[in-house]
């Protein structure tokens, strides 16, 4: 009995122990408390010459914290099937790098196949100009130059575009970089370019070709700028300026350096959420949480007293490690994600509703309080066992851990499925191990 | 406490929700949301609360058609079709024009194949969870008439809640969105583990005592379990109920959806799982009666 009662002990303090700690997690990175600023410690680890230290930041989704997100259907007709999957890889790559250079921190692309139609999803949190990414993400920045020849005037009349520009063979994949920086001279914005060495020989040869004629730069066959050739250039720098402003500026760079895309996309669906609603959101669901939270809080004591008491102490080291597990795995919240856990604490106290009833029911069978108390966590389990199983069982069908094509995968369903399947794993050992360690200890005077 | 004497009433109260759930989904059909029919939702909000005639005007000025306008306080929920970027733009213009206070809250527009596709996907997941969740049924009941009443109850809640959103849907404009889909599989899953909890209790009894009938069984085991029953969904509803009330408007029929699937879960694992488990055991007793 001696033992049972420090192996008691120990559960009990290594539980408030952890919550302790849980609260830590989860307090503000840096507050103020009686005049003095705090800073929560970062908990990082040096191992050896690296250093690991999490990210304890709450991650929202796009629904709470605001942005765009775009879905592009990808055109694979022209591809053969063999080169089909380094395409792909290519193009997902070629997007990563201009989503990248449009500044966005958390932005998330992904590529998914629906038997022969491949996707392209690009979420960009933050991001309130939806019209400007979709430029920047879907033109395919083709860079030419040519060659502007002089027509007769007569001919001028009916000339085409094609008539007056003459190919000079440089293109884009000559480019080693372009680096948007202001002229010394002006401070006008402009952007420099950098060719490999057969492009320098190539635009040696151009300029040579069109000294003091005049060389159009094209992007996607629409041209940007036509500079007259004032010297033969051989080093493999030129420098395209146009009423560029420092975004303008940015933004062809960007497009630029990452080329063309290998493959055509096409946009199919597009959602944004202003900053202002997802914060409305948030505080609407911490408030209806709480409010929630208190009345199940009351509605425990109420019924069940003391018991309910401890139930209530097992429901808040609940939330304390939900939250704490948010943070580490971790889980991006979503506004469907808040429902989820939301409901799931409701379900929680599920397992202490079974348990006590339970209890009332041996202790009318005339046994002891312990032994009422013991035996109703042992016989609730099979019920608190198959009563989670059904909600497992969905909530791995929202989930879809496999990715299945045939399932949903929108980011939405998952969000309330991932924090409705922590809540249910976690809802039963702090229901079960949690409250009956607590109850073992803080109720042993009613022997 | 003879809970079981009630079936008449239970039997009259749950065809008529039936009947009023069939009624609403012939008649009135949904409301799908984008997520199904493709299109563009528009969320904006507009201070100066102007009429829903004049949005509907800009749309008409710019050739587009505006299909629904819900208005709740300031914020306005516009449907229409696929709209170009360039036409979004204009349509911004003409707003701030119409009221120099507007906010664009939220923009969704999605092609129609998508909505087809997830269609497809939401039958899937139905099947699929009706499939695990007849599986486990049969897994803990061995018995064919328990596993049966189990699953028909799990069926009634689904009709129940669709039926539900068919007639807030005609009143109220309640979509039928993807998030719904999502309550409506959480519903299968709170209606069959009710129902399994106390299928089990009677089980339990049964090998206890034998000379109880089975409606004298239903009755103690639903006088044993009814408190914890109630009790758990009480603290889910007011989990939710939170939720509708105070959540904001982007998740309030979501809330809703969830929390019709829990009452009614409690409700059919009462009042309509076991009234049909002891239409099929009277049944059998007549049917020994009558070899014997």
């Amino acid at each position: 009995m001696l033992r049972n009662n420090r192996r008691v002990l120990t559960i009990f303090w290594s539980i408030i122990a952890v919550t302790f700690l849980c609260i830590i997690i989860n307090l503000p990175a840096k507050f103020n408390l009686f005049g003095r600023t705090f800073y929560r410690p970062d908990f990082s680890l040096n191992l050896g010459s690296s250093q690991l230290k999490p990210n304890l930041d709450l991650r929202f989704g796009l629904d709470l914290a605001g942005g765009a997100s775009l879905l592009f259907e990808v055109d694979t007709s022209k591809v053969s099937k063999a080169d089909l999957p380094s395409a792909l890889e290519s193009l997902k790559s070629n997007i990563e790098s201009r989503v990248n250079l449009f500044g966005v921190s958390e932005s998330n692309v992904q590529l998914a196949n629906r038997g022969d139609s491949y996707r392209l999803s690009v979420d960009l949190p933050g991001v309130t100009d939806i019209n400007e990414a979709i430029k920047l993400i879907g033109q395919t920045a083709q860079l030419s130059f040519m060659g502007l020849i002089d027509l007769p005037p007569e001919a001028t009349a009916t000339a085409t575009s094609a008539d007056y520009l003459k190919d000079t063979g440089l293109m884009g994949s000559h480019l080693v970089k372009a680096v948007p920086q202001p002229n010394p001279n002006t401070g006008e914005m402009e952007v420099s370019l950098e060719f490999n060495s057969e492009g320098a020989k190539l635009f040696e040869k151009a300029t040579t070709d069109y000294l003091n004629k005049r060389l159009a730069i094209l992007l996607d066959d629409q041209i940007i700028t036509a500079p007259s050739v004032g010297v033969i250039i051989a080093d493999g720098r030129a420098v395209i300026n146009g009423n560029f402003d420092i975004k303008s500026a940015k933004a062809l760079s960007a497009q630029l350096n990452a080329g063309a895309l290998p493959l055509p996309i096409k946009l199919i669906q597009q959602s944004q959420v202003g900053a202002s609603l997802g914060q409305d959101s948030i505080s609407n669901g911490v408030k209806a949480g709480l409010v929630g939270l208190a009345l199940v809080s009351l509605f425990m004591i109420g019924n069940y007293g003391f018991l309910g008491l401890i139930a209530d102490f097992g429901l808040i080291i609940y939330g304390l490690i939900t939250l704490t597990l948010y943070r580490l795995i971790p889980v991006t919240l979503t506004f469907p994600g808040i429902v989820g856990f939301i409901l799931s604490v409701g379900m929680a106290v599920d397992s202490n509703i079974l348990i006590f009833e339970r209890m009332k029911e041996e202790l009318r069978a005339g046994k002891t309080w312990n032994n009422a108390m013991e035996l109703g966590f042992g016989r609730a389990w099979s019920s608190i066992k198959d009563a989670n199983t059904c909600t497992i069982i969905t909530g791995l069908i929202l989930f879809n851990p496999f990715n299945w094509p045939f399932l949903n995968n929108s980011g939405m369903v998952r969000g309330f499925a991932v924090t409705l399947l922590i809540g249910i794993f976690l809802g039963m050992f702090t229901g079960v191990f949690v409250t009956r360690n607590l109850l073992r200890v803080l109720a042993r005077k009613k022997i | 406490m003879n809970i079981m004497k009630f079936r008449p009433l239970f039997l009259i109260i749950s065809t008529l929700l039936i009947l009023a759930s069939v009624f609403s989904i012939i008649f009135w059909g949904f409301k799908p949301s984008v997520d199904f029919s493709g299109g563009s939702s528009w969320q904006v909000s507009l201070p100066s609360k102007p009429g829903t005639e004049n949005l509907k005007e800009i749309f008409t000025k710019n050739q587009l058609e505006l299909l629904t306008v819900s208005v709740n306080q300031d914020q306005y929920f516009l449907k229409f079709g696929n709209i170009s970027n360039d036409q979004k733009e204009q349509l911004t213009a003409a707003l701030i024009t119409l009221d120099p206070g507007f906010v664009d809250l939220q923009f969704e527009t999605l092609g129609a194949i998508l909505g087809k596709e997830l269609m497809i996907k939401t039958i899937w997941a139905i099947v699929l969870s009706s499939i695990s969740l007849l599986l486990f049924i049969g897994s803990r009941f061995k018995d064919l008439s328990f596993g049966a009443s189990a699953v028909l109850a799990m069926f009634y809640d689904a009709l129940i809640l669709v039926g539900s959103f068919s007639i807030l849907g005609h009143f109220f404009g309640a979509e039928v969105d993807a998030l719904f889909v999502t309550a409506l599989l959480t519903t299968l899953s709170a209606s069959v583990h009710d129902t399994v909890v106390t299928f089990d209790r009677i089980r339990e009894l049964k090998s206890l005592s034998f000379r109880l009938d089975w409606v004298e069984l239903s009755n103690k085991a639903v006088s044993e379990v009814i408190v914890r029953s109630i009790n758990n969904s009480m603290t889910i509803i007011f989990m939710l109920l939170a939720l509708v009330v105070l959540g904001g408007a982007s998740t309030r029929w979501f809330a809703t959806a969830l929390l019709i699937g829990v009452i009614s879960g409690t409700y059919s694992s009462i009042a309509v799982a076991i009234p049909l488990m002891l239409l099929t055991k009277r049944k059998k007793n007549d049917e020994n009666r009558k070899s014997n």
